[in-house]
């Protein structure tokens, strides 16, 4: 085991370990934000909003999150030079950088994921309570923001946690897409140094104690939301 | 329950089929890289594989009267695959440097191009260090074009993006999303000539030498310990070269002068 | 304008006859090597799933009833597989597992073996699931309701017999809605063995195809739709098993 190579190549760690941290929490809380509608249209909408939802979810759901990584970054690629002006447009800085495509796929996979716990969320919130606020006078959209998604949230609470880490577990695929998360750091220690061992370890460890980290914080979340039994 | 019973047969026979797999029998193990590389080696249409070096290495499989097998992995994993038994040696167009010979060995050359740099249509020549400034290049990765890119061009001001494959750098530059790509030069003057080449990219020119980087042509990749086995693929190289089967095999692939060949001796 | 009409209906169809090319069966096109590749991708898949079953019952039954250091050597094992990334777990056993079994054998007094691509990706793959399963598994016998083993135990059955009558039984409509969700989760965590490359399953032919065709668009849309009917026609097939374990069980509302 050799481990001098920490010493060059700690910025270039430190900045992927940045790089999935800020690629974790952008697609986590893109993604719930994404998944509040996705799961109450799937409970109450209308068809035309039914419909497409859940085959949104069985589509992200029922496929390989690399596959659909690949479909984004390489499949739009290739249709950028048959749009003429694109390359000059202010959305290019943006369109050009993998870390863009990874931020998509990972928080497009968060909502199709969590739309699918946030729909049994809503449908798990007791009938009663809501016939009850509709009883006391409150609108329907009333009867949503105060008693329905607060209530559904408080249900999905406990699952984020996994969900949370799983959504960790999957951000070294963003390394396939040119983006220099940990994972592409490793990967450039590992072109470098011809190490394969010890570079794995090192992130397989920081991996291990952002799980702890993550678990740590929302324990400590769950107890500061009150539960009424 | 039979139910039960039949999951458990089946969880033992998993078990006793992953251990059999273990057992495959060839004379030389030789690792490929699962990447698409024309002319060099990719696999067509018909799920076979195909190129320069496919046909060397047959050729040469022929010349040592003994059984091949391949494996194929995956290009920036083919050194750990070697010095952990994986195969014995590497055939992937894998350039002699001073870097990889730390950890481990070549054959002799059995081919050389120059590198060259693509860029997109603009009749923009300039290939000096300070013109890249503020660009972007991209290469794959564990390659010497992306050591060469890191040491002249990254130097310089450039921006370099790594690829697991040398078809996804093209295809980014195709995209617009990086500016230039550097690899070998039979490579991209083959993707220059496609359709897709053809409609997006020209070359830019060839990049000045640096041996200590970009090496002396290409090796077949064997373990430190393997002399017995370097020894002969040398031979069995070299003969290949003296009987003009190699210059046989490039005239097939159209690359016929276009590149150096491993000597007589 | 209506030259324009023509010409984008002209690229249309000539777009479409392409693609047709491009996925067709046979020497011309990647039909058939993407249907091998998905056939590879089950082989694959229902290996390492019945591997990872074989640990999780032998794990599960050590962290029930193991003695205290398996018991934490389990834990470790559950632990380390639910933080760690997939992919680097994928790519340091691929490495690393190959030269832990020739280290061992080499204790033996064996030579080398080759383990194949199969085998790697399988065992590796079966590794992760391993962990999963045992923690799945664990979870349904906690599930039966002690009076069950109490009766088997006062029948007089011992160990093994009670395993199989009982526990097996009796966990499985517990177990059912987990191990099918491994099930989905190893058929799409196969594809991560395309980054290690080294055997043709669906996506690294899909990775391969698209890189000599430059027709990624496409590709990863079809093979995108391949993975999506595996999905769709596993959870049919689980959805009968689950109705079989659960036959003479009153309905769950």
């Amino acid at each position: 085991m050799v481990w001098d190579w920490l010493f060059t190549y700690w910025p270039q760690l430190l900045y992927g370990l940045w790089i999935t941290l800020v690629l974790l929490v952008l697609s986590m809380v893109l993604g719930m934000l994404l998944a509040v509608p996705i799961g109450l249209v799937q409970v109450t909408g209308p068809w035309w909003l039914k419909y497409p939802a859940r085959g949104f979810t069985t589509f992200i759901r029922g496929t390989p999150l690399l596959i659909q990584l690949w479909l984004m970054y390489y499949g739009l690629g290739q249709i950028f030079p048959m749009i003429p002006g694109l390359r000059h447009s202010f959305m290019w800085p943006v369109l050009r950088e993998g870390f863009f495509y990874a931020v998509l796929a990972f928080t497009l996979s968060t909502a199709g994921y969590e739309g699918e716990v946030m729909r049994g969320a809503f449908l798990g919130v007791p009938r009663g309570e809501l016939e009850a606020a509709r009883a006391i006078g409150m609108s329907p959209f009333q009867v949503l923001r105060r008693v329905w998604l607060p209530r559904a949230l408080r249900l999905v609470l406990p699952t984020l946690n996994g969900e949370t880490i799983l959504q960790l577990k999957s951000t070294p695929l963003a390394y396939t897409v040119t983006v220099m998360d940990l994972m592409g750091a490793t990967s450039m220690i590992r072109q470098d140094t011809y190490r394969i061992y010890e570079p794995l370890i090192f992130i397989a460890v920081i991996y291990m104690f952002i799980t702890f980290v993550i678990t740590k914080g929302f324990s400590y979340l769950e107890r500061q939301v009150p539960v009424k039994r | 329950m039979t139910l039960s019973r039949r999951i458990l047969m089946a969880a033992a026979g998993a078990a006793a089929m992953v251990f059999a797999a273990g057992a495959a029998q060839a004379d030389i193990k030789i690792g490929l890289s699962s990447e698409p590389y024309p002319p060099f080696s990719s696999k067509n249409a018909a799920g076979v594989w195909e190129g320069w070096e496919i046909d060397f290495m047959n050729a040469l499989c022929a010349e040592l009267g003994e059984k091949c097998s391949t494996e194929e992995v995956s290009w920036d994993g083919i050194i750990p695959a070697l010095t952990s038994k994986k195969f014995d040696a590497i055939i992937a167009s894998m350039s002699i440097t001073p870097e990889r010979k730390k950890t481990i060995d070549f054959t002799d050359m059995y081919y050389n191009s120059p590198a060259l740099i693509i860029g997109p249509k603009d009749g923009d020549k300039d290939i000096s260090p300070e013109h890249f400034k503020g660009k972007t290049f991209g290469v794959q990765v564990s390659t010497i074009h992306s050591n060469y890119v890191d040491k002249y061009f990254k130097a310089a001001g450039a921006e370099v993006k790594t690829y697991g494959t040398e078809d996804e750098a093209k295809a980014d530059l195709a995209a617009g999303r990086v500016d230039y790509v550097q690899g070998d030069s039979l490579t991209l003057f083959t993707y220059l000539d496609s359709d897709a080449g053809k409609a997006c990219c020209e070359a830019k020119g060839f990049p000045p030498d640096d041996k200590e980087v970009l090496g002396e042509g290409m090796g077949m990749g064997v373990r430190k310990e393997d002399t017995a086995l370097k020894d002969k693929l040398n031979k069995a190289i070299h003969a290949l070269s003296a009987k003009g089967i190699l210059t046989e095999i490039s005239k097939k692939w159209g690359l016929d002068g276009r590149m150096t060949i491993a000597t007589p001796q | 304008m209506l030259r324009r009409g023509t010409d984008l209906g002209f690229r249309m169809s000539a777009w479409l006859a392409k693609a047709l090319v491009l996925l067709s069966w046979g020497p011309a096109g990647y039909g058939d090597e993407l249907f091998y590749g998905a056939l590879r991708t089950i082989e694959i898949s229902v290996l390492a799933y019945f591997l990872g079953l074989t640990i999780g019952a032998l794990g599960a039954t050590g962290k029930l009833y193991g003695p205290k250091w398996l018991k934490e050597l389990l834990h470790g094992y559950t632990t380390l597989v639910r933080a760690v990334p997939e992919l680097v777990l994928l790519l340091l056993l691929y490495y690393a597992g190959t030269d832990v079994v020739n280290t061992m054998l080499g204790g033996f007094g064996k030579g080398p073996i080759e383990v194949n691509g199969l085998a790697a990706a399988v065992g590796v793959l079966g590794f992760v699931q391993g962990a999963y399963s045992t923690e799945v598994i664990r979870a349904a016998i906690l599930a039966i309701p002690h009076g069950q083993m109490e009766a088997a135990r006062a029948f007089g059955m011992g160990g093994p017999l009670m395993a199989r009558r009982i526990i097996l039984p009796a966990m499985l409509p517990f177990a059912m809605p987990g191990l099918a969700n491994l099930w989905l989760i190893v058929t799409k965590d196969s594809a991560l063995v395309s980054v290690v490359g080294g055997i043709a399953e669906l996506s690294l032919v899909t990775k391969q195809a698209a890189g000599v065709t430059k027709q990624y668009l496409l590709l990863y849309l079809v093979t995108a739709f391949i993975y999506l009917a595996i999905t769709l026609f596993s959870n049919r097939i689980f959805n009968w098993l689950e109705n079989m374990t659960r036959r003479g069980q009153r309905k769950l509302t």
